[in-house]
């Protein structure tokens, strides 16, 4: 059993971060966080930096949490990488950020985290920044 | 003073409202595609071939001329803040551009990239129309064996030049000439390598063997390696330079020039040598040896003017003897031929208005792409962040459009298939693409002349070097093919300690 978060160097991602570590504490449990890219376009600022990716680390060290850091490149979309790691590891719990989108945002572009409050096999906690 | 009368008549064309947008398209193209790795200007102006048909050569050209340019802008955008070069002339660019972008400075490197690709490509094309009426006065003496010996110069330094291996330069530039000898030969009329096929029997499209060979071939590799680690994009605001960079940078700017143009315009090819060599020399002649590794403005400043001014250096051969010394030259060869101009002596004579339209549109394209890259080059950098198979669908589409409107034919789509699997296999197995596209555009051509040397000699082996200019071209050849080897046998120990030094510096 462990906790899944999906993280984006976003204020989102941060919101996403801190809530898991609370619920991570409270439930005693280890854990993961997960960033991934589909590795198609040269350049995703969503698929974090180093320095980015150390001060996470940084952050969980800090926290005292057991935990796991994840970076993939799987070519597969956010949503799909985090629930089949749920699944994978008999998750108790996903948690991940949500943004404001646009009318016109809506209507054009999917969403990832629409994807995984219908899809999660476990509770999933949405956080907004 | 007759060039510079002919220059102001050119500008007179170029400045036409109409050839001023297709000058503006071409620099934005062309910026765009120098900007994203692995598509370059040659495999844009393949696939805007097409165009050819319904365009004006004049306007046409303009706009090839302007990406031409524009890829030089462009590729040192995303050497300098991702390290990744978009384009071969740009790789020596990413050495010093990259650690001075890392450095916080990328703002200076894109600004003195960006000026001094201006300033040697305004010197470069004064010297190109200066230089290309002097060039043609020798050129109209030259006879057959001459051009053949040019030609065989242009053949032999684009593929043991360039890349790194010379055997696998040598087998692209003869999957090059094989592929050029397909069709009806000029002279007895016997067809040749169409195994009864009478499609084949009017040769193959210049346009779908070079939308295949870059498009297709490129597409299909990407395919295969699509999935990959995002590289890190270093972020800055628009290109500045303080008055100490202008300092730094005004003399490698002029040296690069110095050294970028005459390697353009003789037919030894590329822009990879001079870029290297303006390296070297600036890292010899700096006053902050310190820096280099490091990210001296010096080590961007010359090799970016460099690359532009050899790319002004390109066009003398190309429109003075029809000899292209690069890919994007050959590709822009094979636009004239479709047009049915032959690039030689008799041009400027015969198409004064496009030669020195082209010439002056490029002055005007140079200000149009320092005015668009000095405020917008980290706009450039978001092209980067077009999902790649959305990218490549695009190409594809272009790209079969394009072999089918050559002649209305499914046949050339089936074609641009089988080639574009050629070109992926020269991809995987590290064949260079460049030789066998100046091969099959170059190949008949040189073979013409050939044959007419040896008709006008009666079949003697002696009509091919009889004359003083292609000996003299002979004993060039035999250089270029001899001293490289002994050179290097010689500088092995000093190259073994250059990467050390590079390492040192991270």
């Amino acid at each position: 059993m462990a906790i899944i978060v999906g993280y984006v160097p976003t204020s989102e991602g941060m919101a996403a971060l801190d809530s898991a570590i609370e619920e991570a504490r409270l439930r005693d449990q280890r854990l993961v966080v997960v960033n991934s890219s589909r590795g198609e376009a040269l350049v995703d600022k969503r698929f974090a930096s180093h320095e980015q990716w150390d001060s996470v680390e940084d952050r969980l060290a800090g926290s005292g949490v057991e935990h796991e850091l994840k970076q993939l490149v799987e070519g597969k979309d956010a949503a799909d990488q985090i629930l089949t790691l749920a699944h994978e590891i008999n998750a108790e719990l996903i948690v991940i950020g949500l943004r404001r989108r646009s009318a016109v945002g809506k209507l054009l572009m999917g969403s990832q985290a629409q994807t995984i409050l219908l899809q999660a096999e476990c509770p999933v906690l949405a956080v907004k920044p | 003073m007759d060039a510079l009368t002919d220059l102001l008549n050119g500008f007179a064309t170029a400045a036409h409202p109409t050839n001023l947008l297709y000058a503006f398209v071409g620099v934005l193209l062309g910026t765009a595609i120098g900007v994203l790795p692995g598509i370059g200007p040659a495999m844009t102006i393949a696939l805007l071939l097409p165009l050819t048909y319904s365009l004006e050569p004049t306007q046409a050209f303009i706009m090839f001329a302007g990406i031409y340019y524009g890829g030089m802008y462009g590729g040192s955008t995303t050497s300098i803040l991702l390290n990744t070069p978009g384009e071969s002339a740009s790789v020596i660019t990413a050495i010093e551009g990259n650690r001075m972008a890392r450095a916080g400075r990328g703002a200076a490197a894109l600004a003195t990239a960006a000026i001094g690709s201006f300033v040697a490509g305004t010197i470069g094309t004064l010297c190109l129309a200066l230089l290309a009426p002097q060039v043609v006065k020798l050129a109209i003496k030259m006879g057959a064996p001459d051009y053949f010996a040019v030609m065989v110069l242009a053949f032999i330094a684009v593929t043991t030049v360039l890349g790194s291996s010379k055997v696998r330069g040598l087998a692209a530039l003869a999957i090059g000439l094989l592929i050029g000898l397909i069709g009806i030969d000029p002279t007895s009329g016997q067809q040749r390598l169409t195994l009864g096929i009478p499609e084949l029997a009017d040769g193959i499209d210049v346009v779908v063997v070079a939308v295949a060979l870059f498009a297709v071939g490129e597409a299909m590799w990407i395919a295969a390696h699509l999935r990959r680690t995002p590289v890190e994009i270093i972020g800055v605001g628009a290109a500045r330079m303080n008055r100490n960079d202008w300092r730094r940078s005004w003399k490698p700017w002029l040296r690069g020039t110095a050294i970028g143009f005459p390697f353009g315009a003789v037919p030894a090819g590329g822009a990879e040598i001079p870029t290297f060599l303006s390296y070297v020399t600036e890292k010899k002649l700096t006053k902050h040896p310190e820096e280099f590794g490091k990210g001296a403005i010096e080590g961007v400043a010359g090799p970016e003017a460099t690359n532009n001014a050899s790319a002004a250096g390109g066009l003398v051969p190309l429109l003075t003897l029809g000899i292209p010394t690069t890919a994007t030259a050959a590709v822009m060869l094979g636009a004239f031929q479709g047009y049915g101009i032959q690039p030689g002596p008799r041009l400027l004579e015969t198409q004064p208005e496009l030669v020195w339209g082209l010439v002056a549109s490029l002055f005007i394209g140079n200000a149009i792409l320092l005015a668009l890259n000095l405020p917008l080059a980290p706009m450039w950098a978001k092209l980067l962040r077009i999902p790649r198979p959305y990218l490549y669908a695009g190409i594809l589409f272009f790209a079969s459009i394009g072999a089918y409107a050559a002649n209305l034919s499914t046949f050339d789509l089936w074609l641009l298939l089988v080639l574009g699997a050629l070109g992926f296999g020269m991809r995987r197995f590290g064949l260079p693409v460049v030789p066998a596209i100046i091969g099959i555009i170059l190949g008949p051509t040189a073979e013409e002349q050939m044959r007419r040397a040896l008709q006008i000699s009666d079949g003697q082996l002696s009509g091919l070097y009889n004359t003083w200019f292609s000996k003299a071209v002979y004993v060039v050849i035999l250089l270029v093919v001899v001293v490289p080897p002994i050179v290097g046998r010689l500088r092995t120990p000093k190259k073994t300690n250059e990467p050390q030094h590079a390492e040192k510096g991270e």
